[in-house]
Order: C-alpha cells, then sequence, then structure tokens
C-alpha cells in the first residue's frame, strides 16, 4: 500500500481492512494518534485524509491508496494551535489533544466560537470541559 | 480492536462496472465510508466475510438536478450535502438531518447509499427520503430498479436490495410544501436518535418517522386524518397506533409514543 | 506559567502507556465470569495454541487477594464468583488474533444474584454520626419535611482505558502503567507476590484518572505481572472501551433519605439523614466513600441535632470505586435538592433559605467540627447570588420554559480525620547540576501537578521555573507522597514540598542551586507531612475535625426545558468557588470547568444501564458524556479565602466543582414545575414526572 503520510510518499505492509489507526500506530511509528473508544465516538483518533478530519479508527487501510494522510507529527512541533494548546491549558491529561487539534487545523481564520464548537463536536474531552479547548483555539487564530 | 483481520478479504474496485462485476462473482459487502463496519464487526452484527471498497467510485458521487428532480449520487457525503446550495434550496430539511449526524469526521465519511443499505432504524437520512417519497436506484452488472424508498424495507434491516446491487443514487422528486424536521438525539452532537421525524406540508401532508418501528414509517393514517381536516389529537392518536416503538439502551417505548404524538403536533403547528 | 509537561501533549510525543513497545513483548487477555453470581465448576483452555501462557489463581505466588482495605477482593476467581466480568483466566500470546481466537469454557454453578442494595443484607460498611437529639428537635419543629433521592452509576470515560505493560526486571518485575497511585499499586504487587522480589512501579503519561485509575490499576497491574513473570517476557494488557466500562470500578449508586425539622420561619433545627451506598461484590474503598458522603449529609448548615446513619451494601455487580467527590457528590445532590424542596413548602425562596441557615465562623458541622474564618459558606452563597442576579432572574424567567437553579456545597480537603497522619507522606528535593529535581509519588493525570508543585519550590526557593524538574514517579526513585486523589495533591503534597524548599533555601546560604553544586555537589531534603496538631478526631464516633479545611462553592445554572422532548439545554452556568488561593489560576480554572462539565454530565446525561448485573450500554455511543454542544457558557469565579496550613494559602480544589451542578440542575427543572428527586434527569424520567 502507498500513501502521502506527512508529505512524504510511504509504503506500508498491511492487510487492507487493517484500520489506519492502528497501521499508523504500529508500522509506521506514529503513536500520537489514540484510541479512545474503536467507535468513531471520541475523536482521539483524528487524522485530516485530503485535509477533511476522520476517524482513523473507522479507516480500512486500502482506503487511503493514493491519499494524503496528515497525522499530529506531521505538524512539526512550532504550530500555534500547539503552542496555544499548551499556554492557555487546552491540555490536561492530553490524550485529546492530538485529535482536538487535526479536527481544529481545518477551521478558517475568520470562525466564530459557534463554529468552532460545531467543528470541535466530534471530539470529546473529560478533563478540561472544552472551555480552555476555545480559548486555545482563538488565541491561535491570532497567531 | 476485537475482531481478526487476517481472514477479511478486501477488493477495491477501479469503477461502478468494476465494482458491479466483483458483487455478481461472488458474495460480498461493500463498503463506502465505512462509519459503521468495524463497529458492526466487533459487536457480531455482521459475520466477517468479503468486502467490495467502493470509496474510490467517484461516478457515484455528485448532486445535480434531472427534470426537476434532486439527484443524489450514492457516495454523496454528509459534509457534502451540508455545503451543497442545490440541496440547501430544494432539499433544506436533509441539510438539516446532516448536520446531525455525528460529528464532522462522520459527516466527513457517512454516505447516503451507506444510511439507507445499512438499514438502522434509527437512520437519519431516511425519514427525510420517506416523507419526500424519494426512489432508490438499484444497479447490477445488468439490470437498474427503482424502488420508491417506501416500499424499499421488508424488515428489521431488511430490504429488497439483492446480494449483487449497489445503490447508486437517491432521487427526489420536487418537494412542494414547507419542510419539517426533527431529531430527538441521546444529546446534541454525536448521538444516535431516539426518534427522527421528517414532515412536509403540502397539498397533502407527508409525515415519516425513524427509531419507532423495525423499519422507518410513513404515517399514512394520520397523514390522511389531518388532510380530512380530522383534529390534532386524532390525528396524533392515529399516529400512536401506526408506530411500534420499542424499550431500549436508549429510550422507552412510552417515551418514544409520546414525543412521536407531540412532533407531529409540532410540525402541524409550525408548518400552518 | 506554561505547563511543565513540554509541549510533547500538543506534538503526540508524550508517551502513555499503549504506546510503548518491549522487546518480546506479548498481549494479555482476561477471561471474565459471563454469571453475576456462582461457582465456577470447571475452566476448560486449549491445549493446542503454541505459545500462549495460562494463568490461573494456583499460580499466585504470594496472596490472592488485592491489598486495599478489607481483605475481600481476589486477583483472581477461586471458586466463587461475585459479579458479571469477574477475572477467572489470563492469557498471554504474542499474537492477538490468536489470542482472541482462545477459546475457553467455563461451566459454572449458577446462584441467585442479589441486584438490589436495599434488600441486600451484606454490609460492606455502616457509620453513624450523632449530633444533640434529633427525636426530641423533630417532634418540637414547626414542620417536618422528608424526600428520598437517589443517584445512579456514573462512569469515568476517562479518555485513555486502563492500559499497563509488566516488564521482568532484576529477578522482579517493572510495572509501566496509567494509573494515578504508584505506590498503593507496589503494595498490591508485594501482596500478590509475598517474598522480596524487586517491584518498581512506574507510571506512564495518564490520560485522565478521576478516581478510576485510583485503585483499580493495582487489578491490572497483578494480572499483567502474574502473566509476565509466568512467560517471562513483557506482557501489556490493554483494555477496549467495552470491558474498561464493564469491568471496572464506577461512581457507587445513592439512595438518600432525609427527615427534615424546620421551624415555621425558616430554620432548620433537625436533620434526620439515611444514606445508603450500592458498593458492588467487593468492600475496595466503600468505606471510606461512605465516610466522605456521610460527612456531607448535611450539607453546609448549622444545625444542633443532626443525626445521619450510612450504609454501604453489597451486590452481586462489579465493584464500585474512587470518583472524583467520592461520595459528596451523591450526598450533596440529596441535601441540596431537599433544602429546595424545604423552600418549596415554606413559601420560602432558595437563597433566603440558605442564607438563614450556612454555616459561618463559630458554628459546628455534622461531626462537631468549629468552622474558622476559612469558613465561605456565606461568600461564595453572596456572590453567586450578585453575579446572576438571581431573584430577578428567577422571576422573569417565571412562566417561559426557562428557569434558573442553585446548589450550596462545601468539599472537605484532604483524607479524613486521622488519615493524612496514617499516610505520613513524604516528599524529596534533590540538588541538581542545574537547579533542583522534585521527587514524590504524586502523578500528573491532567490536573498540573508537575506545574503546580514546580511553581511551589521556585517560589519558596526563590529560583527560575525552568530551573525546577519533576521526576517522573518510579516507586524506586522518588518519596511516597500518598495517592494522588481527595484534593491533597496541592494542599497537603504541595505544603510539604514547601517545606522542603524553605529548608533546601537556608541550607543554600544564598548560593544558586548550580552555584552550591558546583562546589559541594548534591543533598537533598527529606520530609513528612505534618498534619494540623489542632486536628482532633475520633473515628469510632464521627466526632470532631473530619478535614483541615474545606472549599467552598456555589452554583446557579439556567436552563430551558423543551416542552414536546422533555430535553433540558443547559444556557449558563455560573461557579463560584473559594478554595484558599489558586497557584496556578488557569490550571484551578481548568479543575473547576472540567469538574462542573462533568458534573453536568452526571445530572443529565450519564446513564448506567445494567442488566443481570452488568453495564448494558458500554460503548461510548450508548453511554453519553457531553460534546461541545452539549456544554453551555460557563461563567467561573475563583473567590479567595487563603488557608494558613496549605502553600501559599492553598486549599484542595480538585473534586468541589463535581459536587455542585447535579442539584443546582434539577433545582432549575423543579422550578418548571417537574418534581425530580433524582439522577441522571434524562428526558424519559422528566416526561414520566410530567405525567403524574
Amino acid at each position: 500500500m502507498r500513501f502521502t503520510l506527512n508529505g512524504t510518499v510511504t509504503d506500508v505492509d498491511a492487510h487492507p481492512m487493517a484500520r489506519l489507526l492502528d497501521v499508523l500506530r504500529e508500522q509506521c511509528g506514529l503513536t500520537g494518534t489514540k484510541e479512545g473508544c474503536g467507535e468513531g465516538e471520541c475523536g482521539a483518533c483524528t487524522v485530516l485524509v485530503g485535509g477533511e478530519p476522520v476517524c482513523s479508527c473507522l479507516v480500512p487501510v486500502a482506503q487511503v491508496e493514493g491519499a494524503d494522510v496528515q497525522t499530529i507529527e506531521g505538524l512539526g512541533g512550532d504550530h500555534p494551535l500547539q503552542h496555544a494548546f499548551m499556554n492557555e491549558v487546552g491540555a490536561q491529561c492530553g490524550i485529546c489533544t492530538p485529535g482536538m487539534i487535526m479536527a481544529a487545523l481545518v477551521l478558517p481564520p475568520d470562525a466564530t466560537l459557534d463554529e468552532v464548537k460545531v467543528a470541535l463536536a466530534g471530539n470529546l474531552c473529560r478533563c478540561t470541559g472544552y472551555a480552555a479547548i476555545y480559548r486555545a483555539v482563538m488565541r491561535a487564530r491570532q497567531a | 480492536m476485537k475482531t481478526a483481520v487476517s481472514p477479511l478479504d478486501l477488493r477495491r474496485a477501479s469503477s461502478l462496472a468494476d465494482a458491479l462485476r466483483l458483487l455478481d462473482e461472488e458474495a460480498r459487502t461493500p463498503i463506502a465510508g465505512a462509519t459503521d463496519l468495524y463497529v458492526a464487526l466487533n459487536f457480531g452484527m455482521l459475520a466477517p466475510r468479503r468486502f467490495v471498497d467502493i470509496w474510490g467510485v467517484d461516478e457515484l458521487r455528485g448532486i445535480s438536478v434531472r427534470d426537476d428532480t434532486l439527484v443524489l449520487g450514492g457516495l454523496t457525503t454528509y459534509t457534502a450535502i451540508i455545503h451543497s446550495p442545490i440541496v440547501a434550496e430544494r432539499l433544506p430539511m436533509l441539510v438539516a438531518a446532516a448536520q446531525q449526524v455525528g460529528g464532522p469526521q462522520i459527516q466527513n465519511r457517512g454516505t447516503i447509499a451507506g444510511n439507507v443499505a445499512n438499514g438502522s432504524p434509527a437512520a437519519d437520512s431516511v425519514p427525510v427520503f420517506a416523507a419526500t417519497d424519494a426512489i432508490v436506484v438499484l444497479r447490477s452488472h445488468d439490470h437498474e430498479r427503482r424502488i420508491p424508498i417506501t416500499h424499499f424495507y421488508t424488515g428489521y434491516r431488511a430490504s429488497v436490495m439483492r446480494a449483487n446491487e449497489l445503490i447508486v443514487a437517491i432521487e427526489v422528486p420536487r418537494v412542494d410544501g414547507r419542510q419539517w424536521f426533527r431529531k430527538v438525539g441521546t444529546r446534541a452532537a454525536q448521538a444516535i436518535s431516539k426518534i427522527v421525524v421528517a414532515g412536509v406540508r403540502g397539498a397533502a401532508p407527508r409525515f415519516a418517522l425513524g427509531s419507532v418501528a423495525p423499519t422507518v414509517v410513513r404515517a399514512y393514517a394520520a397523514e390522511r386524518a389531518l388532510a380530512g381536516g380530522a383534529s390534532i389529537g386524532d390525528a396524533a392518536r392515529a399516529l400512536r397506533r401506526e408506530i411500534a416503538p420499542i424499550d431500549d439502551v436508549r429510550s422507552s417505548a412510552e417515551y418514544r409514543g409520546q414525543v412521536a404524538e407531540r412532533l407531529l403536533r409540532r410540525f402541524w403547528i409550525e408548518t400552518a | 506559567m506554561p505547563r511543565k509537561d513540554g509541549i510533547g501533549k500538543a506534538t503526540g510525543q508524550a508517551l502513555y502507556a499503549d504506546d510503548l513497545v518491549f522487546p518480546g513483548m506479548l498481549f494479555g487477555r482476561t477471561v471474565r465470569s459471563t454469571i453475576p453470581r456462582g461457582r465456577v465448576r470447571s475452566v476448560r483452555v486449549p491445549g493446542d495454541v503454541p505459545g500462549l501462557i495460562v494463568v490461573d489463581h494456583r499460580d499466585i505466588p504470594g496472596r490472592n487477594v488485592v491489598d486495599l482495605i478489607d481483605p475481600d477482593q481476589p486477583f483472581l476467581v477461586e471458586r466463587e464468583v461475585k459479579h458479571l466480568a469477574e477475572p477467572i483466566v489470563l492469557l498471554a500470546h504474542e499474537d492477538r488474533e490468536t489470542l482472541a481466537a482462545v477459546r475457553v469454557e467455563i461451566d459454572y454453578e449458577e446462584l441467585e444474584p442479589e441486584l438490589d442494595p436495599e434488600r441486600s443484607n451484606g454490609v460492606l460498611k455502616a457509620i453513624d454520626i450523632v449530633k444533640g437529639d434529633v427525636e426530641r428537635a423533630l417532634a418540637d419543629a414547626d414542620f417536618i419535611v422528608e424526600g428520598t433521592y437517589r443517584t445512579g452509576h456514573q462512569e469515568h470515560v476517562y479518555i485513555e482505558p486502563n492500559v499497563v505493560v509488566a516488564v521482568p526486571e532484576n529477578g522482579g518485575i517493572a510495572v509501566f502503567g496509567s494509573l494515578q497511585c504508584p505506590f498503593y499499586v507496589l503494595k498490591a504487587l508485594r501482596s500478590l507476590l509475598g517474598g522480596s522480589a524487586h517491584i518498581r512501579v512506574v507510571q506512564t503519561e495518564t490520560g485522565g484518572g478521576f478516581g478510576g485509575k485510583e485503585e483499580y490499576p493495582s487489578m491490572i497491574a497483578g494480572h499483567a505481572t502474574l502473566l509476565a513473570l509466568q512467560a517471562g517476557r513483557p506482557v501489556k494488557i490493554l483494555y477496549d472501551r467495552v470491558e474498561d466500562m464493564i469491568a471496572t470500578t464506577k461512581r457507587h449508586p445513592s439512595i438518600v433519605r432525609h427527615r427534615t425539622g424546620v421551624t415555621r420561619d425558616g430554620r432548620i433545627v433537625a436533620m434526620d439523614v439515611d444514606v445508603l451506598l450500592d458498593g458492588g461484590a467487593y468492600s475496595t474503598l466503600s468505606p471510606v466513600v461512605l465516610s466522605r458522603g456521610c460527612i456531607h449529609a448535611a450539607g453546609p448548615y448549622r444545625c444542633e441535632n443532626i443525626r445521619i446513619h450510612g450504609r454501604a451494601m453489597a451486590t452481586n455487580t462489579p465493584p464500585n470505586g474512587a470518583f472524583r467527590g467520592f461520595g459528596a457528590p451523591q450526598t450533596t445532590f440529596a441535601v441540596e435538592v431537599h433544602m429546595d424542596r424545604i423552600g418549596e413548602e415554606l413559601g420560602m425562596d432558595p437563597v433566603t433559605l440558605r442564607e438563614q441557615n450556612a454555616l459561618r465562623p463559630g458554628d459546628t458541622t455534622a461531626t462537631g467540627q468549629l468552622m474558622g474564618d476559612d469558613c465561605s459558606a456565606h461568600m461564595v452563597l453572596a456572590e453567586a447570588v450578585r453575579r446572576t442576579d438571581f431573584h430577578a432572574r428567577r422571576e422573569q424567567l417565571r412562566g417561559t420554559h426557562r428557569s434558573i437553579g442553585l446548589s450550596l456545597f462545601f468539599h472537605g480537603a484532604g483524607f479524613t480525620g486521622s488519615g493524612e497522619r496514617q499516610l505520613n507522606s513524604k516528599a524529596r528535593l534533590d540538588l541538581t547540576e542545574h537547579g533542583v529535581r522534585i521527587a514524590v509519588g504524586s502523578t500528573e493525570i491532567g490536573q498540573g501537578t508537575r506545574t503546580m508543585h514546580a511553581q511551589i519550590v521556585a517560589d519558596a526557593l526563590g529560583i527560575p521555573y525552568e530551573d525546577v524538574e519533576v521526576a517522573q514517579p518510579d516507586t524506586t526513585l522518588v518519596a511516597d507522597s500518598g495517592p494522588t486523589v481527595a484534593s491533597r495533591t496541592c494542599m497537603v503534597v504541595g505544603k510539604i514540598l514547601e517545606q522542603c524548599a524553605l529548608e533546601m533555601k537556608q541550607r543554600l546560604g544564598g548560593l544558586t542551586p548550580a552555584a552550591y553544586h558546583a562546589r559541594h555537589g548534591t543533598f537533598s531534603v527529606l520530609k513528612t507531612y505534618e498534619p494540623p496538631d489542632w486536628i482532633q478526631w475520633d473515628d469510632q464516633t464521627y466526632r470532631r475535625d473530619a478535614y483541615a479545611t474545606y472549599a467552598w462553592g456555589c452554583d446557579v445554572v439556567e436552563i430551558e426545558l423543551d416542552p414536546d422532548t422533555y430535553e433540558v439545554r443547559p444556557i449558563k452556568l455560573t461557579a463560584v468557588q473559594e478554595f484558599g488561593r489558586p497557584i496556578h489560576p488557569a490550571l484551578a480554572r481548568g479543575q473547576i470547568e472540567g469538574g462542573t462539565v462533568q458534573g453536568l454530565g452526571y445530572a443529565l446525561l450519564e446513564q448506567v444501564v445494567m442488566r443481570n448485573g452488568g453495564m448494558a450500554n458500554a460503548q461510548l455511543t450508548n453511554y453519553i458524556i457531553p460534546t461541545t454542544l452539549d456544554t453551555p457558557e460557563l461563567d467561573v469565579a475563583m473567590l479567595e479565602n487563603p488557608y494558613a496550613g496549605g502553600p501559599f494559602g492553598a486549599k484542595g480544589l480538585g473534586e468541589l466543582p463535581i459536587d455542585g451542578p447535579a442539584p443546582a440542575v434539577v433545582n432549575a427543572i423543579r422550578q418548571l414545575g417537574l418534581d425530580v428527586r433524582e439522577i441522571p434527569a434524562v428526558p424519559e424520567h422528566l416526561a414520566a414526572c410530567a405525567s403524574r
């Protein structure tokens, strides 16, 4: 199987029905994407496929053949959203954070608070009550 | 994940013709957005089998209008519906339904063909299609059939669809009258419906409900009552006799029945 | 001040236990009972699977008891099955598909389970608190108001399920895991293994705990350890969400009965409270959950005659355990809804009734503890009322589908009574080449432990925050600071660290740590917690000073009720909380916002459906917690009233916020004419209330 992973064309040897989540974490060694439920409910496994957030626990890896996949590792370490999440305490335990950031990536620069809430409605956080996440996302807009 | 993937067999279809040929050659389950696939496998609702991946069949994408009929390609996602000016103009209640399905990640992958074919009684798009007398366009390698969605389901998660067929499109005839949609979920997002209803207040009212019976229900008796000038109370009582809600882990038969009646009333008041 | 965690959580580099891979690692699986009560007659494991490791109770070298409070819970069933999903056999294999495919056949003799805590005769713990003469006072009262209030299970839903990896090491074992209390696990493993073999427990980055990883990890760590020792290879046990929800601990369900005597003018003169908790099949932490629940059961109110009778009863369900709040959310719900009902009976508004009866300095609590100046009940109530313009808003909303409700609550910080003295917690500071290192057993589970401890030490030592490092909790390298629970990590452990820092500062004699280290090398300061010497507590009679201090809160919530569907939409929640002084305001705000939203879930959404003694809705699709769209606007006010015994005046904060939302929400719903007395207040229940 061949797809573009964080900008680099990558070949993986995996069963076509293996979950993209498992392929990323195990074959590709990228453990930043997390499994919280395996049902597509919590969003901790969110990655971008073709620029769109999807739950990688629901995607058979065969379906990303030739596609453009981006994970949290692909952001480097210096993205404004990453800094904002730490500075605004948008991350407490941090397990939802990679998925939350990936879902927030597709927000347009002029997104309102309501639009932010809708964009993150597929990402569960149990620690923050979401308020600090909104602060982080809105702060990153300004950066 | 509980399910072993080694015994699963997946073939990728390169085109519609390819997919239909594969389906005709051997029993395979089509998968598109796969939002329910692993859950169904893990919970034993889908016996592990052979699959054909149709996600790449772009011929099945697209939203258009033909002879005043809205044509939605089978692989139309909820996101595509949400962003479509055509759907916003012709079938805004489908946009409302799409916005309330899961969250963005699910909306980016879930398709209307998948929603209809999966056959869950809680499917959010199905009452919209039932209330508008939409047509399910089925195609096999040598045949096309057009089945009104109101005749599509035969029982719980069962339909007239054959093993070698795909839903290639849903066609929605022009809708005259005000559209109304309401989903009552377990919470505000990422929720399975406890009850989901769609209605059209046209020359004759049409009202369809999900999650209150093994399949979607068109409330014909309630519709006739309303069209014939009966009181809303009588129409609601007629509705109650047409549905068969159950108790499950999400809700109760009593609640679903009561809410169905109240939503019929609310539909009638708000579309007056 | 940026979090001490660094940017690792936002880059995906922070390592949680499932991210760890060890050479030769096997995967573990727990085979669990499928009946709620009975006896195991036989167990058949296929003998023809190469590489399969099998462990049962006979393989336990030490004691088959999870060492906690009462020694009643086994690591593995010997013969008696006391709850669904009880662990019986452990398997391990290097291939997960092979592991999952192994068919273990277990024959049971089934027995009738006891699923009703009210009918059960298995008392796990009983507590009685008596103050004054309740019967006489009830007889003299003008009115008596009675009520019964119920709360259901609540599941933690930490987004990271339970996971541990056990690795054979130095003739013994090292366990890496998602956990709150590494020294609890150490103690449990010591008992499981017997002897004096090397045991090391290391906490990995942990994706949420909330009490759900206080005691349960001892069980999963014990299982992984047994498999790893048998195999001679590392073993990872990872629960998927379904197993985690079915098999691990939850918040105790409660039934609380109140009988309250009041005077015509709204003074509470007698409180008679009966607290019943469903403990599940084994004792685990039920004695202490009951304890805290009972101590808080009379609410933050002055009353000379109080009787609280509490019981935790055994049922054939998976044992319940620690969950943020630890008994107080249950009894706070009951007393606060009961207060509003008293107001309804008297024709008195909920604010005035509370103003009349809330504790003031000089009053005593149910246990006879004297309130000092750190009692802020009136302060938080007044601020919440002012901030929300409560009286006016209540009037404005009358006759609409919206309403406003209030709750007043408190939460004792640290372990009860002599608990902190018994814990004998320690903290250590080591001088390093560049600064200092904090070596405590307190765990970072999201609440900001590393950051807050580093800040305390930096401030006390007068050195830059960047020069303070925090050691990963490894039981061979850090001091036993007691468990990371009970809102004690700042107030208690932070206090010990403050003491360490002050002593270190003296010894540095004006030199920077780096300069001193260059000249003289390293040294460490180890100190033990000194609880305030004025604390007097009697464990037998439950009298006097239950906690060193209390945090105080008042929540006001505005809701809207849909008349067709009875869905409740919270519109705005105001949380006024006083907890001494916030060491790190952003972290404190995070605790309040997070705990408040968990409280909203507890009030409206989170329902554990039990069937045949087990959770029937054990998926995130069906056990639902709030999403962004379920969460209202939050207005948080942090008031200060410094507590001398805490570092820089801080009191414990972690649990207070979850106590308030549920009664505030139900009190708002009651305003709309629905006589609700239980949570979760799901639409089905509200519709049924409306029909009555």
